[in-house]
């Protein structure tokens, strides 16, 4: 704390408030970014028990635990909680923490905006999780929503649905609009465009995509919301609509947001990789290309989620080659991260442990994401646990990974205290571990046909399930101790030191640990 | 905050309403993209059909099915399951319909067309499913569909299934919903 009190000297600023009062008022980016990701954390365990409801059923075939109804509104849940209320908000609590520290601001450009942008958040996951309590329950149409099912034959609770998403909507826009003109306005002199840290720069870029995808969300559910109350028939067939139209809107927004959900991952993992190989990144504007192509091809690969509603050939070919496309600038990204490492001094510190399992677990992910472009081959996998074990191991070991990675490589920057390493390992080796055994089967059993969103499966699908299972309470049982690694690191431990690793760099690490309330209140001397 | 933050932060708050009118604006958007290249199975009528009209055009199957929208108690099935036909001739195929529950109803036919490229070939001078159907208890009729297909239909296609579903619309009573179905089948005829 001693660097608050330095801090003092400097300016009239005063440290946090006291109390409860110094969350709901704060306007400072550092407690907003704390705010933020203990949120997410705590989605991350509501939406893993509902993760945890899903195996414990498929443990066995035949009907165990739950009813199907049930079943439904957790897959539902389950991936809206970990897509809105998991990754994104770590995501932006993330940049709240990061992005000013490492341009050189002092804070976000709009404060009492960053306020209102997580305030709302919590309520929107009320609504959401309320719905579980109400007549006819939950959101039971799996998390893409596809009309009609989300409209003609949707439970009540849907409108609760469609205004807890526009509030998501509303609170990620604004988070997205702040990051923006942080990054656009406020880097102190000398850090030009080209030399901002990757972090920053995978931000900008999914900052954009955000503002110009929640918007189309925001269409989407408000047209879902009309057609179920206000008698329009965009999705309904007996009023002229069309329920593909759905799911072309729907995927026009879904694409770019599973970028959303990796790009800051991408600049993370940079970050990491860097630092424990003790060398500079290889090929840093390569880097940023590839993010900016990945970024624009985004927007023209949607219907490669929809290859078998009936598209004319010409279409599935474009969308196929399209796709096939985003390997090349990912590749690059792959090959840098490698090429930073090769004969680079590494040691293996957690969150090096967590980047280079990202590195290798997001490839199989991509390679799988592949196989499902190539249009035959896609009308085998689609709907298939295959389709299930590949975007969780995008998901998992890739953007979630990259999170735990970020905690542990920035917590004794922010809490002033270094993380138990011998925990901190033990966790990634059962993380590591537990994601494997959880996803790895989904392909076989995928490639065999088991089809997804279901309670019940066929007794050829069953080994391999209950295989899934096991692994899926290995990885859950292990985030708790991920929590209790995390709260024993904010109490106390040994103190970390300004630069905290040795091959870190970046103004972030110029800042005393923990990093004081108000750090840059003078712009840095950047070369 | 400076006034070039000031910019920034004006252009993103636009790019926002206009992302969000973007969404809405897929939807007219579709349905022109379906009607250029004749995809989805949507039915458009964009030229005079009479100059389709030719004498020696070649044989093709031309098949029926109807479906009844989930709570549709009506009786719904064509007269003839399957007519063959000639290429650049009009034909008549009918459909019999019953209401069969005590109250009366209101119906609306919705076409498909399969195989998907065969769509933009077939022209329809008159059918049931450009208006919608009000039936007494009990009372039943004989649907009408006046079509042609084109001679330009492609060579591989030698049969072509026509589709109806047939939906309750009872409680779309709302004159909207009626002016904006009659107003795009209007759009097709010419």
């Amino acid at each position: 704390m001693s660097a608050v009190i330095e801090n003092h000297h400097d300016d009239h600023h005063h440290g946090p408030a006291k109390g409860l009062t110094r969350w709901l008022y704060t306007t400072n980016h550092k407690d907003i970014g704390t705010l933020y990701l203990w949120f997410s954390f705590a989605m991350f365990l509501i939406g893993g028990a509902m993760a945890l409801v899903i195996r414990a059923e498929l443990f066995q075939p035949g009907m165990q635990i739950v009813e199907p109804e049930f079943y439904n509104q957790m897959i539902t849940l389950h991936g809206l909680i970990m897509i809105f209320g998991g990754v994104m908000p770590a995501f932006v609590g993330l940049a709240n923490w990061l992005v000013p520290m490492m341009i050189g601001a002092p804070d976000m450009a709009l404060p009492r905006m960053n306020n209102l942008s997580f305030w709302i958040l919590p309520f929107a996951f009320f609504i959401l999780l309320s719905s579980l309590f109400m007549e006819g329950g939950a959101p039971n149409f799996g998390w893409t929503f596809y009309a009609p099912l989300s409209t003609t034959y949707a439970p009540p609770s849907v409108t609760f649905f469609i205004f807890s998403v526009h509030i998501m909507g509303a609170s990620s826009i604004m988070g997205a609009i702040n990051v923006v003109v942080t990054i656009m306005n406020m880097r102190a002199p000398g850090v030009t465009l080209m030399k901002m840290p990757l972090f920053v720069w995978s931000w900008l870029i999914t900052a954009y995509l955000l503002i110009a995808v929640m918007p189309v969300l925001a269409g989407a559910v408000t047209m879902m919301l009309m057609d179920i109350h206000f008698g329009t028939s965009f999705f309904n067939a007996a009023g002229g609509g069309d329920p593909v139209l759905f799911q072309h809107i729907f995927w026009f927004f879904g694409h770019p947001e599973v970028y959303i959900m990796i790009l800051p991952a991408f600049g993370i993992v940079s970050h990491i990789i860097e630092t424990f190989s003790r060398k500079q990144l290889f090929g840093y504007s390569s880097m940023v290309w590839a993010m900016l192509s990945i970024a624009i091809l985004s927007f023209v690969v949607w219907a490669h989620h929809m290859f078998t509603v009936g598209l004319p050939l010409a279409a599935e070919l474009f969308f196929m080659w399209a796709t096939m496309l985003i390997a090349v600038p990912t590749g690059v990204k792959v090959f840098n991260w490698v090429a930073t490492m090769f004969k680079g001094s590494l040691t293996f510190e957690t969150p090096m442990l967590f980047a280079i399992a990202f590195v290798v677990l997001f490839t199989i992910g991509g390679l799988s994401g592949l196989m499902l472009a190539i249009v035959p081959a896609d009308f085998q996998y689609h709907d298939t646990y295959f389709v299930v074990a590949h975007f969780h191991y995008v998901l998992v070991p890739g953007a979630i990974f990259s999170i735990m990675a970020a905690v542990y490589y920035w917590i004794p920057k922010w809490s002033g205290n270094m993380y138990d390493e011998r925990l901190g390992k033990l966790h990634f080796w059962l993380s590591f571990i537990g994601v494997n055994v959880t996803f790895f089967p989904q392909h076989f059993i995928g490639l065999a046909g088991m089809p997804r969103r279901y309670p019940d499966y066929a007794l050829q699908f069953a080994d391999w399930n209950m295989v899934s299972s096991v692994g899926a309470f290995l990885f859950g049982v292990s985030q708790i101790l991920f929590l209790f690694i995390v709260v024993k690191t904010v109490m106390g431990g040994k103190k970390a030191t300004d630069q905290v690793w040795e091959g870190a760099r970046g103004l972030e690490w110029t800042v005393a640990s923990p990093a004081p309330y108000h750090t840059f209140t003078t712009p840095p001397k950047v070369d | 905050m400076n006034p070039e933050a000031k910019k920034t932060l004006r252009r993103l708050v636009i790019a926002v309403p206009l992302m969000f009118a973007f969404g809405f604006a897929l939807v007219p958007l579709y349905n022109v993209f379906c009607e250029v290249t004749g995809i989805n199975g949507k039915v458009f009528q964009s030229d005079n059909a009479e100059k389709l009209v030719i004498e020696d055009g070649r044989p093709l199957g031309l098949q029926f099915i109807s479906t009844n929208n989930e709570n549709m108690p009506w009786t719904f099935r064509p007269s003839e399951d399957v007519m063959t036909i000639s290429t650049g001739k009009y034909y008549t195929a009918t459909f019999y319909v019953k209401n069969t529950t005590n109250k009366t109803m209101t119906a609306q036919a919705v076409p498909s067309v399969a195989p998907s490229n065969a769509a933009a070939h077939l022209k329809k001078l008159e059918c049931f499913c450009f208006e919608q159907q009000e039936l007494k208890p009990g009372e039943d009729a004989l649907l009408p569909v006046r079509l042609l297909v084109s001679d330009e239909l492609p060579e591989n296609i030698e049969n072509i299934i026509l589709s109806y579903t047939i939906f309750d619309v009872t409680e779309y009573d709302d004159e909207a919903v009626a002016q904006h179905i009659h107003e795009e089948h209007h759009e097709m005829e010419h």
